[in-house]
């Protein structure tokens, strides 16, 4: 079967791919809402504690022989560890500061952090093995499913929504809410508020690196693996506008199932034509597919 | 004693020491090359220190002129000064474009639109046949200017391009202290009260941009001449990143900070492994020798220190120091 001379198999398995993709959007500009809501610090290092994730999941498996799913759960923990120490240290100082020194204290700590591992590992790509259990591909009839992919986006849409549950749903994330749109009042009723902007910054990065363990078989891991990424997923926030969730997961999964359309139809395209939708969506609706204007 | 007093002097002695910099000693292609960032620096500057905007996109600009530039007179044989003319204009319109998507939104979020759509520009630059993809624009010829003056000697094309820098100073300053400059200025304080007298801010903010580009534009036609090529690493969005850190270290809102920034920083990478080796010399570790690959690293760290105790910048702290004694002196009343 063909659609536009192009086989379905092939058509498919290039939307899996953009899923996959997509589901690294989703999950990062989630973080970015997420922190930006509560920090109003626009958080550059993303694309660095996602490497942070990967690399260290690589790390674990080169030299201590830990296996992938053990750093599922401890590589978020350690890069959480990490944006405990990055917030306490450094961002805590500029909160009262206009929006463009958490961008360039962020940078900042990412050409260090970047700079750190590639003095050590260089630029090129380390192997990751996929994990035993997920090798291999099934055949659905109408197309081959490779299985490590498809557990990447069930995986990711999984906490995407576990994440919007616990903001939406539940009596901590209602702080979170609260303490995005008045921290002063939250803090006025006893909520420890400092400690939260902490721990929220500490889940954004865990966030991050979780994408990161989950990338690392799938793409090269290197320490500059996040540069790029980080430049699309501030396009997929303006698209998106942070002030919801939901917003953020659907505009990240929409718009790697485009770059993966576009793979198939015109390849050359496929770098650019995220940020080619953000000038059409500042064009149509300035305030972003989600977002309310200010 | 005030900042007016002390200023026209240390521009004269700036002048002064350019003049003479090719005859004690100083490397023209490196002062050249020095002056071209602190112009792309001073017309970032107008942008971020005096109307409040923060471009992360001005990569494109330089970069994307400097492509422009270096094709017209490789490939077309255009003169330099119809060379440096379309790299200005070239910088201008994807300004004009840039701009008009920025204004739509504010703050942060300008921010990541300008840095969206350099990428993008990074991304086409790296596709497209005529600059080369990886390799980047080579063999640019630096020409006769005005049919005339032969730039391929290095001490003329250092007396032009100081002549064109400077006269593109100029300008900026003039439309700092110009009432347009004025407009932009209360705009950055607080942009709801001058929407409420009646300025038009969109319409400022986006000839500010336009402004800014073109400049940022000249400056990166004025480098592919100079060095005779034209790079990716010039559109990059680290290129971006490099023209932030020199206004915030040189004094973001200062008209000489630019200047010092672009100095200090491009003089820092280009020195810093001989810095690294001093460093081991001294202390005898060796990890110095490798800081010259580190600098990334040490770059990183300067963004750091600065936006955590050193906001005003070098410049900025300078004036503010001036300012103290100047009314602590009781010359003032």
């Amino acid at each position: 079967m063909e659609i536009f001379g192009v086989s379905m198999p092939a058509m498919l398995s290039q939307l899996l791919l953009g899923l996959v993709n997509g589901s690294f959007y989703a999950i990062l500009s989630l973080g970015l809402a997420v922190i930006f809501g509560l920090l109003n610090v626009i958080n550059f290092a993303h694309g660095a504690l996602f490497m942070l994730g990967a690399l260290i999941t690589w790390m674990a498996m080169s030299y201590l022989g830990v296996n992938y799913w053990v750093m599922l759960i401890a590589a978020p923990l350690l890069v959480g560890l990490v944006g405990v120490v990055i917030e306490r240290l450094f961002l805590r100082w500029i909160y009262k500061l206009d929006h463009l020194y958490g961008l360039l204290l962020t940078l900042g700590l990412t050409m260090v952090i970047e700079g750190v591992f590639r003095s050590i590992y260089g630029v090129s790509g380390l192997g990751y093995d996929t994990p035993e259990l997920l090798e291999g591909a099934t055949n659905l009839g109408f197309m081959i499913l490779p299985n490590y992919r498809a557990w990447v986006v069930v995986a990711s849409i999984v906490v995407c929504i576990a994440t919007w549950y616990v903001i939406e749903k539940t009596k901590l994330g209602a702080y979170l809410r609260a303490g995005t749109e008045n921290p002063r009042l939250v803090e006025a009723f006893g909520v420890n508020v400092p400690v939260m902007i902490t721990l929220t910054y500490a889940f954004g990065a865990a966030l991050a690196a979780f994408a990161g363990v989950l990338a690392a078989p799938v793409y090269q891991v290197t320490p500059l693996m996040g540069q790029n990424l980080i430049i699309v997923v501030f396009a997929v926030v303006v698209i998106g506008g942070m002030g919801s969730i939901m917003g953020s997961i659907l505009t990240g999964l929409g718009l790697g199932v485009i770059e993966g359309f576009t793979k198939v139809f015109y390849p050359e395209a496929s770098s650019t034509v995220v940020f080619v939708i953000m000038a059409i969506v500042l064009l149509i609706r300035p305030a972003g597919l989600f977002g309310k204007e200010k | 004693m005030n900042v007016k007093k002390f200023a026209p002097i240390g521009y004269g002695l700036l002048l002064l020491g350019l003049i003479a910099a090719p005859f004690v000693g100083a490397y023209p292609v490196f002062v050249m090359k020095l002056l071209c960032f602190a112009l792309f620096a001073t017309a970032f500057n107008l942008l971020l220190g005096y109307t409040g905007l923060l471009s992360f996109g001005h990569a494109a600009f330089l970069g994307g002129a400097a492509y422009v530039t270096g094709h017209a007179v490789k490939v077309w044989g255009a003169t330099p000064e119809l060379g440096l003319l379309i790299g200005t204009l070239s910088g201008a319109l994807l300004g004009l474009v840039m701009g008009w998507f920025t204004i739509r939104r504010q703050g942060i979020y300008a921010t990541m639109i300008t840095l969206a759509l350099a990428q993008m520009l990074f991304f086409a630059a790296l596709q497209m046949p005529f600059t080369g993809g990886e390799d980047g624009l080579q063999g640019v010829p630096r020409g006769k200017l005005f049919g005339v003056l032969d730039l391929s000697s290095d001490l003329t094309m250092y007396y032009v391009c100081l002549v064109i820098v400077v006269l593109a100073f100029l300008l900026i300053v003039r439309t700092i202290d110009s009432p347009f400059g004025q407009v932009l200025r209360g705009i950055k304080e607080n942009e709801p009260r001058a929407t409420s007298l009646g300025y038009d801010t969109n319409r400022f903010k986006l000839l500010a941009f336009v402004i800014s580009a073109a400049i940022a534009g000249l400056a990166g036609a004025l480098k592919t001449l100079v060095l005779g090529f034209a790079t990716l690493s010039d559109v990059h969005w680290s290129a971006s990143g490099h023209v932030v850190l020199m206004t915030l270290v040189g004094g973001m809102g200062t008209l000489a900070g630019p200047l010092v920034g672009a100095a200090v920083v491009v003089a820092l990478e280009n020195k810093i492994g001989d810095l690294g080796t001093l460093l081991a010399k001294l202390t005898t570790i060796d990890w110095f020798n490798t800081l010259g690959e580190s600098v990334t690293i040490v770059t990183g760290l300067i963004f750091v220190v600065c936006v955590l105790a050193f906001r005003r910048g070098i410049m900025g702290e300078i004036v503010a120091w001036l300012e103290r004694r100047g009314t602590g002196g009781g010359n003032s009343h």
